[in-house]
């Protein structure tokens, strides 16, 4: 098949700081090439170039064997270069046609009108291309996130993309939805249509794509096709060392004391009747897909949302209508699936966040708050987690990568000393690298004698980590599966909640 | 590299050092307080009663109800809130305030207690006021900005009526002279006013930047989610800006009425727009989470300055407007531009 997009010797330097040295890779037309590295590896850099954001210090492109250096992402858009991004770039309160037509509507004629029966005819098409069964006046805000992906997909054909760019396109869909993503990828390809795919979900990237580029640092550290590399060596590319176990032995078996209790906790249309218990060191994984009711359980415990009965205990005390507040003083500490929304304050320095969650701590004299100490203490947990940088009273923590970012809220939390820990999706878009930190700070904390809650979408995750695992489908838990008889299948089985329920053993 | 991080293009090597040395006074706390002084270098020499003992302490005498109610405001803005209902809270303390303490037909004429009862009642309404847009704000979910604006139209009307069951004419007067003395007096040669803001301004200083209230305050500001997940009680820290805006407001409606002798129901109606102006000047961000109280002082002090030297000049009512107009656009512009920097730091 023909080239589609040839990169050669791409160089970039900011402020005399070299992060691309000489990348260089292809994409065919109706293939896909998976671009992966940790953060920092020069993904994003790469694809600001090909978008038209950066201008390369040195290199070549070439699109369809036609030179191509953009100067804006206007020209990338012209030139058949396309983006999904992970943050979808949609207008919520406009409807589908409206979303797709936006830059360019239709006139009548000369008449400043918009014409709507055109749109409504190629939105319809455009729609029944991405398998998407909706009316083109649906309003973006009904569609869930894996629907409005297929209208950015969409969005892409409508301006003709010969090149179509996917920064991790899974981390928020259903698996479902991540199936009939890859149909459509498929489909894609089918068209003549050039991928690249960039993803830390490396299962993924194997299965959707036909080549592979690994950066480390920069530099290509590898490039073969599908066939020829497995994932563990896409891991060792990518870190620079292979990488024997990447969950972490504990050496500590789950103590007889019971810290989290929980019984009969009800509310209509998100929880029915879920009791369980987490024992001192202990890592209870909670499996189930999005909307189940997992994240859901996880802020009813931390006094975040409501419940309507049912009975939480800490260390055998009960919690009654806790508020983040109380539920903190009983020892529960919560690290929330969105990092950036909820889980830091961006615009604050790595100090500011760390002490946030005990501020009385770092209090001297008449309760003033001394900022030697709050300067001490988060330099100290910085380097306990393995923090990038030790400025932490001068760097912001919007310019961390994502998986320093989680290390300082995990450190915000190990301030208080919690003896339940509830992570939500606690390695979600961040690097291998900074996952096996995640990993290493969990065993410390259940080593420790605290008890952990995890919710995670990877299954091999919570296979990894948990003592016990449990399912959730539908706000009900479903199964319960002890570390002995884990099994990939019956897991999976009983989270999508197909099967009957497996025997309770809580 | 992140994205965020390599977003600003490079300036040319032998341009950096001078921008850079810009950026940096730029980003300086001091930077309108270095404005303030070359502002008055360049106007000096067309009006050098500027420097004179006499303006200098008629400023001084104007910047302080200004100051403390723009202290107060800060509070409110640093969580991404507005109180615009301050003047109406100083038109309704001082003709509350003043139908206590006055001798004509004063509910307290006479009486040793009037004056304490007067303040205490004015800094009752403000806080009332400051509950009663709390409350909404909080329980409610109503967006601040109009439930101050309701408050502020209420409250305008409410004192002027108040003034009738009062007074024959338009404000109540007679206020004793132990009051009205707050405005002359001074004590060691600072003017009581003075000193009286002075005092509001550490104390307020301390709570934002030292204490765990103050570092509530920016939290909820800049992310009132991961604020409320980190344990911060969000609707109490919330209320509790209101509140000091409302005291603080009282506290300007007490210097407005001394210093005017009377209770009047307009009482600094036309200040709203240069107490949110000089906040902003300052560089406390309108979208929360970003504020000193120092930025304060110096914004409100660069508004009066070109207040004053324009009326030196002989400048007409509308001038005045017009150039201030200017100052908060150029504000908000070098703000943002500001911002930019910090962002690409």
């Amino acid at each position: 098949m023909a080239t589609l997009l040839e990169v050669e010797g791409l160089t970039k330097s900011f402020f005399g700081v070299t992060v691309l040295h000489g990348v260089g890779f292809s994409v065919e037309k109706g293939k896909a090439l998976g671009l992966v590295g940790e953060n920092g590896s020069g993904k994003s850099t790469s694809m600001n170039i090909l978008g038209g954001i950066h201008q390369p210090s040195a290199g070549s492109m070439r699109l369809d064997g036609v030179p191509y250096a953009p100067a804006s992402p206007k020209e990338a858009t012209a030139a058949g270069i396309a983006f999904i991004h992970q943050e979808l770039n949609l207008f919520p309160n406009l409807t589908i046609e409206e979303n797709l037509f936006i830059d360019s509507f239709p006139h009548r004629g000369v008449l400043p009108f918009i014409n709507r029966a055109r749109i409504r005819r190629q939105t319809e098409e455009l729609l029944s291309q991405v398998d998407l069964p909706h009316r083109p006046s649906t309003p973006v805000s009904k569609l869930s996130q894996g629907e409005r992906q297929l209208v950015e997909i969409a969005k892409a054909l409508s301006r003709n993309a010969r090149l179509i760019i996917f920064d991790e396109p899974t981390t928020s869909l259903t698996r479902p939805e991540v199936e009939r993503l890859f149909a459509i990828i498929a489909r894609l390809k089918a068209r003549g249509i050039g991928i690249i795919y960039i993803s830390h979900a490396l299962e993924d990237v194997m299965a959707v794509c036909d080549d592979i580029t690994v950066l480390r640092d920069g530099h290509v550290a590898g490039s073969a096709a599908r066939g020829e590399i497995d994932v563990q060596r896409i891991i060792a590319l990518m870190v620079g060392r292979s990488i024997d176990a990447i969950y972490p032995e504990r050496s500590v078996k789950p103590k007889d004391d019971v810290v989290l209790s929980v019984s009969g906790l009800s509310q209509p249309g998100v929880a029915k009747d879920i009791g369980f218990e987490i024992r001192a060191g202990e890592v209870v994984g909670l499996a189930g897909l999005m909307g189940s009711g997992r994240s859901e359980l996880a802020r009813m415990l931390f006094g975040l949302d409501r419940f309507a009965r049912g009975e939480i205990r800490i260390d055998g005390k009960p919690l009654v209508d806790p508020t983040p507040a109380t539920a903190m003083a009983a020892g529960v500490a919560f690290l929330t699936e969105d990092r950036r929304g909820e889980g830091l304050i961006m615009d604050f320095t790595i100090a500011e966040n760390m002490v946030l969650a005990s501020l009385p701590t770092v209090a001297g004299a008449l309760g003033l708050i001394d900022r030697g100490r709050i300067s001490a203490v988060a330099a100290d947990m910085g380097r306990a987690m393995h923090l990038s940088t030790t400025k932490v009273d001068d760097t912001l923590v919007k310019h961390l990568s994502g998986g320093n970012q989680q290390k300082v809220v995990i450190g915000k939390w190990l301030r208080r000393r919690p003896r339940l820990f509830i992570l939500d999706e606690p390695t979600r878009g961040i690097d291998v690298g900074a996952k096996q930190e995640v990993y290493r700070i969990v065993n410390g904390l259940v080593e420790a004698g605290s008890a952990v809650l995890l919710i995670s979408s990877e299954i091999e995750e919570l296979i990894g980590l948990s003592d016990r695992i449990l399912t959730i489908s539908r706000g009900e838990l479903t199964g319960s599966f002890a570390r002995g008889d884990f099994d990939r299948e019956a897991i999976m089985t009983a989270a999508t909640g197909l099967a009957g329920a497996t025997e309770m053993r809580a | 590299m992140s994205p965020s991080a390599s977003t600003d293009t490079p300036a040319a090597p032998a341009d950096r050092p001078r921008a850079l040395r810009l950026a940096k006074l730029l980003l300086s706390e001091y930077f309108v307080l270095v404005l303030c002084v070359v502002y008055v270098a360049a106007i000096y020499p067309f009006v050098p009663e500027i420097l004179t003992w006499q303006v200098a302490s008629n400023i001084l005498g104007d910047m302080m109800p200004l100051l403390v109610v723009a202290i107060g405001q800060t509070f409110v803005l640093i969580i991404a809130g507005i109180d615009l209902s301050i003047t109406a809270i100083i038109s309704m303390a001082a003709v509350v305030g003043a139908s206590v303490m006055t001798g004509t037909n004063g509910y307290l004429s006479g009486s040793a207690v009037a004056v304490p009862a007067a303040i205490l009642a004015m800094l009752a309404v403000g806080v009332a006021v400051g509950a009663i847009n709390g409350l909404s704000v909080v329980r409610l979910n109503m967006p601040s900005f109009i439930v101050t604006l309701a408050t502020r139209m209420f409250f305008a009307g409410l004192a002027i009526w108040y003034v009738t069951f009062h007074s024959t004419s338009s404000s109540i007067a007679d206020l004793p002279a132990s009051f009205t003395a707050f405005a002359t007096g001074s004590v060691l040669g600072v003017p009581y006013t003075v000193a009286l803001a002075f005092a509001i301004g550490v104390a307020a200083h301390v709570l934002l930047s030292r204490t765990q209230f103050g570092r509530w305050v920016y939290a909820v500001g800049a992310n009132p989610a991961a604020a409320r997940i980190s344990g911060v009680p969000v609707g109490r820290t919330i209320m509790l800006t209101f509140l000091i805006s409302g005291a603080c407001a009282s506290v300007a409606a007490m210097m407005y009425a001394s210093r005017m002798q009377t209770g009047s129901p307009i009482a600094g109606e036309n200040i709203l727009l240069d107490v949110i102006g000089a906040v902003v000047i300052g560089g406390t961000s309108l979208f929360g989470g970003k504020g000193k109280i120092v930025w304060t002082v110096f914004g409100v002090l660069f508004l009066l300055l070109i207040d004053t030297s324009m009326k030196l000049l002989g400048s007409s009512l509308f001038m005045i407007y017009i150039i201030k107009g200017g100052v908060i656009l150029l504000a908000a512009t070098v703000d943002t531009f500001r911002h930019h920097l910090l962002v690409n730091r």
